[in-house]
């Protein structure tokens, strides 16, 4: 229809003084943009199909290819950006909600960068992490509150069940089904070899991946796919999903075209129906329902493995997280706004939720002062982008990170946003045999095992600058952070001073 | 000896060996001038068959029906290394239909053209190896 | 107006990092010496001072309230007194009470009122509380501190006292006449501060009960460490460093049970590379220790010098990035941050040696001497 008539985002522009009509972008790109027409003998492109991913721009062998914003200019308006009128065409036209991929891209304040970390200096003595130790190992599980000694004042060293971290980070949920087998493959390889844990989502466990097992966070979520007593003592530990920080109140969402055979059998469900998780867990409706949860799933595994809570960032979430802390829960998971996600409704994922960095804050000021802090271990995502985001998010508290979109990135994600079309050109968020290929799982894990490597070096650089050597002694010491740019009442939620104080 | 292998589970028929071999043996700086408007005839060559693909190129064989019945003595191998003398080849095309592989073919100037790994141009590593984006092609001793 | 001119403020808000000097003096036979020994010890390291803080901890020096406890008070004004007063006779039994005799100097100046109170908990009040006695005193303690204005009780423990104020240590020494005091253990501090304390309390050592703490260095883990102890009924109210020092050991002995060798494990906790080189059994404890206590590490340069009804603990950080030696002579066992500060008083001292870094030296009464003494 000519009313919503939505032009390209994206222009395709090919220098034609360096293209040698290969055909290497043809032949890569799923949403069928190129083509080689014989009869001028040239390469053309559709660009109306562009999703700008860039897998053709990587490949061409003589950097020929370019993608361009498309300056289709609506007359000048801060209220109603070109977005805001194209969504209204949009809905227009299909009477749907519309539906994004990925974290909130909206330009709302990140904290991360309103913080700066402290360095020794004079009165204290940095230290040198390449010739003293300098220690990242995190244990996560709830902490005894008194010693216990046997009949020969020996401490009895039993716990309840930990996770044993080499680094403080871990690769955080995310669904067989939104991802491809591959993906989770390069996931789990990069996890077993750094002594850390990926986690399955709420797409159940390909049984290929058992072996992975020790390095595995098993979900459960609201549509307990794929959930089966087996697939409960595979992983190291079993996570509950009350929420995600992209789409906190509603649950998970797969559409059809991505479920297919093999998504289907882990899953449990019938190929090509939507995998729709409802918005509660149906049998949990209150807190009392979690702690009840909570109990059948140790009693399950034999109080063996730590249970981990996770709730999405939202307005009373010290409440909610003094509660799950109460309920048995060994870790808690808090996902902040700018969480990604495989689909999940625009609105929901860009105006619900609120910043992770406030979220950790109050919580772990208002565990402290409930004196439980100690109960459980706190993991936080959603987003985090580099080793400065670790440093300062242990430093207001957390106990590790999980990082999920930075892992897709080192996988060859170029955060196009149109993962729920199915059709990723970098075989990550896609399930098609012939585009699940292009992710080598070998390449896949050296690069995740690459990037962490990296980030753990940094993490102990900022350690050592700041005269400490170990990371336990980081968490929770807000006085090595400042603020800047930041007004009273944000300083005081996060418990910091402004620089210069 | 390390050896050109190709694994068909990561090949994604995306062609770029066969552009990356033709190039590194124009002998030219510049790839988008070496290859404009040529029509390439390059040393691998991708197979598709029902959504499976694979390069083909010489596998240096430990023992090479081409070198048997190569009349000029053109073919040798060096170090298990199967190599052209293209002033010796005489172009009678007997190594073309020995090979059951179909490794050898007639270049364009006239004598016949193999993999030779890159050692007579100036890379060092094969060309098809440091170009595959996928790992599908590795370059090892097995 | 000059920062020292101004009203006399609680170092409070105000992190003040310090370098400085320690000392330390035990009879593992009890015999019971004065004060003049650890003021000449203290006195040769001066150049590790600046002059902003010096104190000293004595031990077994009220033979006749053994049983008592000794607070000693500093109040910044009549009305403080007065307010803590009433709180005190509202929870104590107050058996004997005194200023604590000074020699005024012209090198110590600006210095509160300063009380010493002998005393044991209310029996009713005790009892309506249902804690223990020490627990009791604890809590009152931290009471006083955080809200009454003015009032800072800076020793509460039994038979042993704090001793501390503004100005060179050998100078604080000489104004509190610690000649006249015997005990039989000493310990000292001179301060280093980077930023002008308004705040007798600012000064080492800092106590709870009868653990005393002094303390060189400055730690990178305080406000890691600070967040945690305060969960369980501790407040740092003058944000130096020590303090929370003198609560996590106040928290692991006393709360948890602890043995002193095992608090050492927690605060100064061997590197994991140590650890994993241990026998199997050695390995988990460690692990066990350093996991359920991971908050209470203390990490940044450090020699403290523990003191403690019946004997002393020396500790390093696990770097050794603070100096600290150690010498015997006969019963005596001294402990300094120089050698010069053990040869000052005892030309002839033996064995001396460095302890290592994160390895706790622990000196304990003989067990006749404990019974005497204590």
């Amino acid at each position: 229809m000519a009313v919503d008539y939505s032009y390209p985002k994206y222009e395709v522009l090919r220098n034609p003084a360096r293209c040698i009509c290969c055909r290497v972008c043809e032949r890569q790109c799923a949403n069928e943009v190129h083509r080689y027409d014989e009869e001028i003998n040239a390469m053309v492109s559709d660009d109306t199909k562009c999703v700008d991913c860039h897998r053709c721009v990587s490949l061409c062998p003589t950097r020929a290819l370019k993608i361009v914003k498309n300056e289709l200019v609506f007359n000048e308006n801060a209220n109603w950006s070109s977005e805001a009128i194209t969504d209204i065409y949009k809905q227009a036209s299909t009477g749907g909600m519309l539906l994004s991929s990925m974290g909130n891209p909206a330009d709302l304040p990140v904290y991360w960068d309103k913080l700066l970390i402290n360095a020794s200096q004079v009165t204290n003595p940095s230290i040198d992490p390449l010739r003293e130790p300098m220690e990242t190992r995190t244990f996560l599980g709830k902490k005894p509150n008194s010693i216990r000694r046997d009949e020969n004042g020996k401490i009895i060293t039993k716990m309840e069940p930990q996770l044993d971290l080499s680094t403080p980070i871990m690769f955080s949920a995310m669904s067989f089904g939104s991802i491809s087998y591959n993906a989770h493959h390069s996931l789990a390889m990069a996890a077993e070899k750094l002594g850390i844990y990926y986690n399955t989502g709420e797409g159940g466990l390909h049984e290929d991946f058992y072996k992975y097992g020790p390095n595995t966070i098993v979900q459960v979520a609201s549509g307990r796919f794929g959930v089966h007593p087996d697939y409960l003592r595979a992983g190291a530990a079993i996570e509950i999903k009350m929420g995600q920080g992209a789409k906190p109140g509603i649950g998970g969402h797969l559409p059809s075209a991505k479920i297919l055979s093999e998504v289907a059998k882990t899953r449990m469900i019938p190929e090509g129906t939507d995998a729709i998780s409802p918005a509660p867990h149906h049998d949990i409706y209150s807190i009392e329902d979690l702690r009840q949860l909570v109990y059948s799933i140790k009693e399950a595994t034999h109080y063996e493995k730590p249970v981990i809570v996770k709730i999405a960032a939202v307005h009373n979430v010290s409440a909610i997280a003094s509660g799950v802390a109460r309920s048995g829960a060994d870790i808690i998971a808090i996902d902040g706004f700018r969480g990604g996600t495989g689909a999940a409704p625009t609105r929901i994922r860009d105006n619900v939720g609120i910043p992770i960095e406030l979220a950790l804050a109050s919580v772990d000021q208002r565990l402290r002062e409930e004196g439980i802090r100690s109960d459980v271990s706190i993991v936080v995502g959603g987003s985090i982008r580099n080793s400065a985001d670790i440093v300062k998010a242990i430093a207001l508290g957390a106990d590790a990170v999980y990082m999920a979109t930075a892992p897709l990135l080192a996988l060859g994600c170029h955060l196009c946003r149109t993962c729920h079309l199915g059709k990723c050109n970098w075989g990550i968020a896609t399930q098609r045999p012939d585009l699940v290929k292009r992710l080598n799982p070998e390449i896949g894990a050296e690069r995740l095992v690459n990037m962490v490597n990296a980030f753990t070096h940094e993490i102990m650089e900022m350690m050592g600058g700041m005269g400490i050597n170990s990371i336990e002694a980081l968490r929770g010491n807000r006085l090595m952070l400042r603020g800047v740019g930041l007004n009273e009442k944000e300083l005081e939620i996060l418990g910091i001073k402004h620089a210069g104080e | 000896m390390k050896r050109i292998y190709v694994n068909e589970q990561w090949c994604l028929g995306c062609h770029l060996c066969e552009y990356n071999c033709a190039f590194a043996n124009s002998g030219a700086k510049d790839m988008a001038r070496a290859l404009m408007n040529v029509r390439i005839n390059p040393r691998i060559r991708i197979e598709e068959n029902n959504g499976i693909c694979f390069a083909v190129a010489c596998r240096h064989c430990t023992e090479p029906l081409c070198v048997k019945g190569c009349i000029s003595g053109a073919l040798s191998i060096r170090d298990g290394l199967i190599c052209i003398d293209t002033d010796r080849c005489v172009s009678c095309y007997t190594c073309v239909l020995s090979c059951p592989y179909g490794a050898i073919m007639p270049s364009d100037g006239g004598p016949m053209q193999k993999c030779e790994l890159c050692t007579k141009n100036a890379l060092g590593v094969p060309a098809c190896v440091t170009g595959c984006p996928n790992k599908a092609i590795v370059f090892e001793e097995r | 107006m000059r920062k020292d001119e101004m009203p006399r403020q609680w170092e409070g808000n105000q992190r003040i990092p310090s370098g400085c000097a320690i000392s330390g003096i035990i009879s593992t036979d009890g015999a019971r010496f004065n004060g003049q020994e650890i003021i000449d010890s203290i006195a040769v390291m001066h150049d590790r001072s600046n002059g902003l803080g010096g104190g000293f901890a004595g031990y077994g020096i009220y033979p006749q309230y053994k049983e008592l406890y000794a607070l000693h008070v500093f109040y910044e004004s009549q009305a403080s007194k007065e307010a803590c007063e009433a709180f005190m006779d509202k929870h104590y039994d107050i058996v004997n009470l005194s200023r604590i005799p000074v020699r005024p100097m012209k090198q110590i100046s600006g210095e509160p009122l300063i009380w010493r109170y002998f005393l044991r908990p209310l029996p009713t009040r005790l009892a309506a509380s249902q804690l223990d006695e020490n627990e009791f005193i604890v809590r009152s303690v931290m009471r006083i501190n955080t809200t009454i204005s003015g009032a800072y009780v800076f020793s509460c423990g039994k038979n042993m006292g704090v001793f501390k104020a503004v100005g060179y240590p050998e100078d604080v020494g000489r104004y509190y006449r610690l000649e006249e005091y015997e005990g039989y253990c000493w310990t000292a501090h001179g301060r280093y501060p980077t930023n002008t304390p308004g705040w007798w309390g600012g000064a080492h050592p800092f106590a709870m009960l009868d653990y005393s703490v002094v303390h060189n260095g400055e730690i990178s883990s305080y406000d890691a460490n600070r967040r945690f102890i305060e969960m369980f009924g501790y407040s740092c109210t003058l944000q130096t460093d020590t303090e929370v020092i003198s609560y996590i050991l106040d928290f692991l002995t006393r709360k948890q049970g602890m043995t002193l060798s095992e608090v050492a494990n927690v605060i100064a906790a061997p590197f994991w590379t140590t650890i994993a080189r241990k026998d199997p059994e050695e390995r988990e404890r460690l692990t066990y220790l350093r996991n359920a206590y991971s908050s209470l590490l203390v990490t940044g340069p450090f020699s403290i010098l523990v003191g403690f009804s019946g004997g002393l603990m020396a500790l390093n950080d696990r770097l050794k990035l603070r100096s600290l030696v150690a010498a015997k002579k006969g019963a005596r066992v001294y402990i300094a941050s120089e050698e010069c500060g053990i040869r000052a008083v005892e030309p002839d001292a033996e064995d001396l040696w460095a302890p290592r870094g994160g390895e706790p030296v622990i000196v304990r009464l003989t067990p006749e001497a404990y019974a005497k003494v204590v």
